[in-house]
């Protein structure tokens, strides 16, 4: 796969304060999104996320290390032009309709009037923001206002997408959307550069990741490589026999109405307890395997660091 | 054409910005109640009327580009909206550039207004019209231009209030430097001199267009000295928009 972004060794300090003190944020950031990937870049609050997002959209310049977008500068106006941004917490000019607003950011692209009259309705329409596109930005509300973040980022037919902190703001529902809508550009052949601390989101939709500690890439590669498939330990839902009874296999981690949820830990033991309940005529409700997550990946990491 | 883009929608957002109209109301009302003074003041009363109009327009006009051009980068980069258009493909200049001329824009349109209250007044008290005044008026646009220039400098690194600070301090100066001009002819040839015509040349001389007297009073207007006021514009505004340029594009937008 042809390399989209390579972003190789960014460091970036900034002075900040009445008395200024340097303060590294990016301390030598490495990695590459491939076309075609949703690429997740995650972290906790203030390793440095967005001040990578914002060197590769060259809001901010790197003091050291090279950012290339299709193996151009990435301040080069024929990169730019086929990127596409939202940032976290999008500020808009709250004077424009959202009809205007994304009218304004089309006419930068150079497009056609017709062209930008039917980028706008498409893209009115995908996120779901047709009934408010007559309405001024002021009066949208923070979901809203990322929905028209989002059609904004779009509106060029971009190549390569930069998503900081998309979901925040959204309702599980619109947060379905948005995940939808990603997938979807995936699929179109988009390269999506998705940064999050929403584990779960990242999990569903990215192929590869890289967690970023206090402003250093701690680990990266495919989400299946990362995340061992080994099963940890699985819990099962048994009604219809006494706790005591079930002590010997695991943990017995709550007990109510009859029902108890154990925690067996030994893969080998799994058998013989369903063995187990099944000739005491007890039920099994549920039985879910657990294999290591994107989050106890994530915690393990940052309790090593 | 990006240029442009950016242009129009700063016009739309000065436009819709109240203290402009605040600003425009009283204007109005200043050039109308030069006819009260001129009621109570012995002599040409119509000359009483241009000179108080003029003044007021140049005054109000002077009041709106700073007042107006000293927050328009600085919100900007305040409120955020940077970081959608600077990840488009802009230039750090053509932004610049497209808010200076979104904003001389805006003030065209409100000299053009100011100056139709102004005329018509001047019209009733004459039964004429008088091209020369539009000259006058031409002029205080040109320094119009010159102050949204400065504002926005000063807007590129300091908060709203600090650069209107500044853009204050930039019109009164320019309105005075032509004093130390005359100091410097009584000087002695000499190293303060020589230092004195440095300061002299750094800072503006807004004198440079005020051609109000001449035009009230019918006194000649030298073609070459008309033509030394727009060289001297152009050539002062293209510098300051260079510096801003170059502040600008130096910035981290955080």
């Amino acid at each position: 796969m042809a390399t989209v972004l390579k972003v190789d060794n960014v460091r970036k300090s900034f002075s900040l304060g009445l008395i200024p003190k340097k303060k590294e944020i990016l301390k030598g950031i490495s990695f590459e999104v491939a076309q075609g990937e949703i690429f997740g870049y995650l972290g906790p609050n203030g390793a440095g996320k967005t001040t990578t997002l914002k060197c590769v959209l060259g809001l901010i310049y790197p003091d050291a290390g090279t950012i290339e977008l299709w193996g151009m500068p990435h301040l080069a106006l024929k990169a730019k032009a086929r990127v596409g941004f939202l940032p976290e917490n999008p500020y808009f000019y709250d004077y424009l309709t959202g009809e205007e607003f994304l009218d304004f950011y089309g006419q930068l692209f150079s497009l056609s009037r017709t062209d930008r009259r039917e980028r706008v309705a498409g893209l009115l329409k995908l996120v779901d923001m047709t009934r408010a596109a007559g309405l001024q930005l002021r009066k949208y509300s923070r979901g809203m206002l990322q929905r028209i973040g989002l059609a904004q980022a779009l509106i060029n037919n971009p190549s390569f997408v930069a998503l900081d902190e998309p979901m925040g703001g959204l309702d599980p529902l619109g947060r379905k959307e948005f995940r939808d809508i990603i997938v979807r550009l995936r699929d179109e052949g988009k390269t999506v550069l998705l940064s999050s601390h929403i584990l779960q989101d990242i999990e569903m939709i990215c192929t590869r990741v890289a967690i970023v500690l206090e402003g250093r890439v701690v680990s990266q590669g495919a989400l299946r490589d990362l995340i061992s498939q080994k099963i940890l330990f699985t819990e099962v839902e048994v009604a219809g026999l006494p706790e005591s009874e079930l002590h010997s296999f695991g943990d017995c981690l709550s007990a109510s109405s009859g029902r108890t949820l154990l925690k067996i830990h030994r893969e080998d033991l799994v058998d013989g307890a369903l063995s187990h309940i099944l000739s005491r005529r007890g039920k099994v409700l549920s039985l879910i395997p657990r294999t290591q997550t994107l989050e106890d990946l994530f915690v393990d990491i940052v309790k090593k660091e | 054409m990006r240029i442009r883009v950016i242009a129009f929608n700063t016009f739309k957002e000065a436009i819709r910005d109240r203290i402009l109209y605040l600003l425009l109301f009283f204007a109005g009302t200043s050039i109308l109640l030069s006819r009260i003074l001129a009621l109570l003041t012995v002599g040409d009363r119509v000359k009483i009327i241009k000179d108080v109009g003029l003044a007021s327009i140049s005054l109000f006009g002077a009041l709106m580009a700073i007042l107006i051009g000293t927050g328009l980068v600085y919100k900007e980069i305040d409120k955020k909206t940077i970081f959608t258009l600077m990840s488009k493909p802009l230039h750090r200049y053509e932004f610049v550039l497209g808010k200076f001329f979104g904003l001389v824009l805006t003030l065209f349109l409100m000299l053009a207004a100011m100056s139709l209250i102004f005329m018509a007044l001047v019209f009733l008290h004459t039964w004429r019209f008088e091209p020369q005044l539009l000259l006058a008026i031409a002029f205080i646009f040109f320094e119009f231009v010159l102050i949204t220039a400065a504002a926005i400098l000063f807007s590129c690194f300091s908060t709203p209030i600090l650069s209107a600070l500044f853009s204050l301090s930039f019109y009164i100066i320019g309105h005075f430097s032509w004093s130390l001009e005359t100091l410097l002819r009584k000087l002695r040839p000499g190293p303060t001199r020589v230092l004195g015509q440095a300061l002299y040349t750094l800072i503006p001389d807004l004198e440079n267009f005020n051609f109000k007297t001449e035009v009230v009073h019918g006194l000649p207007l030298p073609a070459g000295m008309l033509a030394y006021s727009l060289l001297y514009g152009t050539l002062y505004t293209l510098f300051i928009l260079t510096l801003a340029v170059i502040i600008f594009r130096k910035r981290d937008f955080l």
